[in-house]
């Protein structure tokens, strides 16, 4: 089967004052396969949302590629780049900051359906059934994010993310900071929406138990190194490295 | 503790009432003064222009309420025309440069690069004269007028604003929604429209209108060296210089002109700093944010 998502030797390094920082990113190879749920775990600090971002080609890599079905990505710029974006999408950590304050949720759910050409009718359909999908009633359209709570909001963030029927879906953190009980709804919710809509995921989080309940294969990352991959099971019940050793007894 | 804390509400609350009533006087006299300079010659009671040589240098008097100059020009009649003059001036210059140098200091905060570091070296070069020494030279290349001091003021006090537009934008663009934004497929066009400028435009808006009366001053010292309005457009700046060599003999003549800027400059320095205790979101008065 051919991968969705392909990513060789990806590194990413920060210049700063003009000399080259150490690598947040370093030689980061995998691939992704339709419907599939891939974890990315590691601590703090370990490059996970710096990959997660220049896979999703927010940032640009300092080397390496990104095939996105067979398509080279990775240099691709504006119109060819707008494009591209169609096909994946992305749920941030922080959820009132991954909407605009001056903008109402609905604004930023029908954005991306608006720059598709829809009108502002059929916009408006449309970001209600998005909002019922993601268990949120129609008036929330109205709401600013500093008037939804946390939950609600990330649950806006997830309808946006939907709007233009990903094959892929980036989660950066998208649960952290959240409480355990909102924690687990939004969890569902992504998960019922991805055997829906026959979406992958690419799960990027530090909570090990979140990633075992929900991935099928895991990535772990430690200075923007891969040290260990496989099928989830494999990796936390037998991890074969010190470091996945020592994450996996931090949460035990 | 809650008494502390109901304590501290009322006196935000109280804070943001004042703020309120100052917005609501400070703004009606501003629309005064403004009306004042719009309906200018309607108001006046002489010809500012007409000169009457028998009763020049007169004193204040019911005839003359604030004197007559030295051609004997009704010297209320020419403040009140001069308002027009010094008012439109100064809120030309101020909407060109916060315009300006906001568009420039956005475009440079948004792609970066080699354009971006051009334009803020430039920018430098502008910051590191004293600024109204710059402007006289500009001035006085120009030839003088009113147009060619606001052209000379905005060429050398447009980097304020493009440098605050710029590290906003640097501080907006790294934002979660911004990405989002640019995933939903806005070009870069439609993210800085319908996301960075609706953002950053509160604080160029009170920093504009903490401007004006500087300006106002600027335009007005350029008037008074001869850079700016020429005889015998009423100016307050030119005004008070024509009247200058009277200070101790007819002070009325240097007076009038002199506590109309003032009162000008204190109202428009008033209704900005109004304008920002408004917007301030400590006041919890801003619908987001």
């Amino acid at each position: 089967m051919e991968p969705l998502l392909e990513v060789k030797h990806l590194t990413k390094t920060f210049k700063q004052n003009g000399r080259e920082e150490a690598a947040a990113v370093d030689n980061l190879s995998f691939c992704l396969y339709p419907g599939e749920t891939l974890g990315i775990v590691g601590e703090s600090g370990s490059g996970k949302s710096t990959a997660a971002k220049a896979i999703a080609r927010l940032i640009d890599v300092t080397d390496g590629e990104i095939f996105l079905q067979g398509e080279n990505i990775t240099h691709l710029r504006g119109r060819a780049l707008r494009r591209i974006y169609r096909k994946y999408q992305m749920v941030f950590q922080s959820p009132a900051g991954s909407f605009d304050p001056r903008r109402t949720l609905g604004d930023g759910i029908g954005e991306s359906l608006k720059n598709a050409g829809l009108s502002g009718k059929e916009r408006k359909r449309r970001v209600e059934e998005l909002l019922f999908q993601c268990g949120l009633s129609p008036e929330y359209a109205r709401r600013y994010p500093h008037e939804v709570s946390g939950g609600q909001c990330q649950r806006a963030a997830i309808a946006r993310a939907l709007a233009i029927e990903p094959e892929l879906l980036i989660c950066d953190e998208a649960t952290s900071s959240l409480d355990v009980t909102v924690q687990k709804q939004v969890m569902e919710l992504l998960m019922r929406l991805g055997e829906e809509k026959g979406m992958a995921f690419l799960f990027i989080c530090h909570d090990l138990a979140l990633v075992q309940k929900f991935c099928s294969r895991i990535l772990v990352m430690q200075a923007g190194r891969l040290v260990e991959s496989g099928k989830t099971e494999d990796v936390i019940l037998h991890p074969k490295e010190e470091y996945t050793k020592r994450l996996i007894d931090a949460v035990l | 503790m809650k008494r502390y804390q109901e304590a501290a509400a009322g006196r935000r609350k109280g804070k943001k009432n004042t703020a309120k009533l100052r917005l609501a006087v400070f703004g009606a006299l501003v629309l005064a003064l403004l009306s004042v300079s719009i309906f200018a010659e309607w108001i006046c009671p002489y010809d500012p222009n007409a000169q009457d040589l028998s009763n020049a240098l007169q004193a204040p008097s019911p005839a003359h309420l604030f004197g007559t100059d030295r051609y004997g020009r009704d010297m209320l009649s020419r403040v009140i025309i001069g308002s027009r003059t010094s008012i439109s001036s100064t809120l030309i210059l101020v909407a060109v440069i916060a315009v300006g140098g906001t568009v420039i200091g956005v475009v440079c905060g948004y792609f970066g690069g080699i354009l971006d570091t051009v334009i803020m070296r430039i920018s430098d070069i502008c910051l590191a004269f004293p600024g109204l020494v710059f402007a006289m030279a500009i001035a006085a290349v120009l030839n003088g007028g009113v147009r060619n001091a606001v052209i000379a003021l905005a060429v050398v006090s447009w980097p304020k604003y493009s440098r605050i537009a710029r590290s906003q934008t640097l501080a907006v663009k790294s934002t979660d929604y911004i990405s989002a934004a640019r995933l939903a497929g806005s070009s870069p066009a439609g993210v800085i429209l319908r996301h960075i400028l609706p953002n950053i435009g509160g604080q160029i808006f009170v920093t504009a209108m903490l401007d004006i009366g500087t300006m106002m001053m600027e335009i007005a010292a350029l008037s008074f060296l001869g850079l700016g309005a020429q005889p015998p457009t009423a100016e307050w700046g030119s005004m008070m210089s024509g009247g200058r060599s009277m200070l101790q003999t007819y002070p009325w003549v240097v007076l009038s002109p002199g506590i109309a800027i003032f009162i000008s400059v204190v109202l428009f320095n008033l209704l900005g700093d109004t304008i920002r205790d408004c917007l301030d979101p400590r006041n919890g008065n801003r619908s987001a944010g």
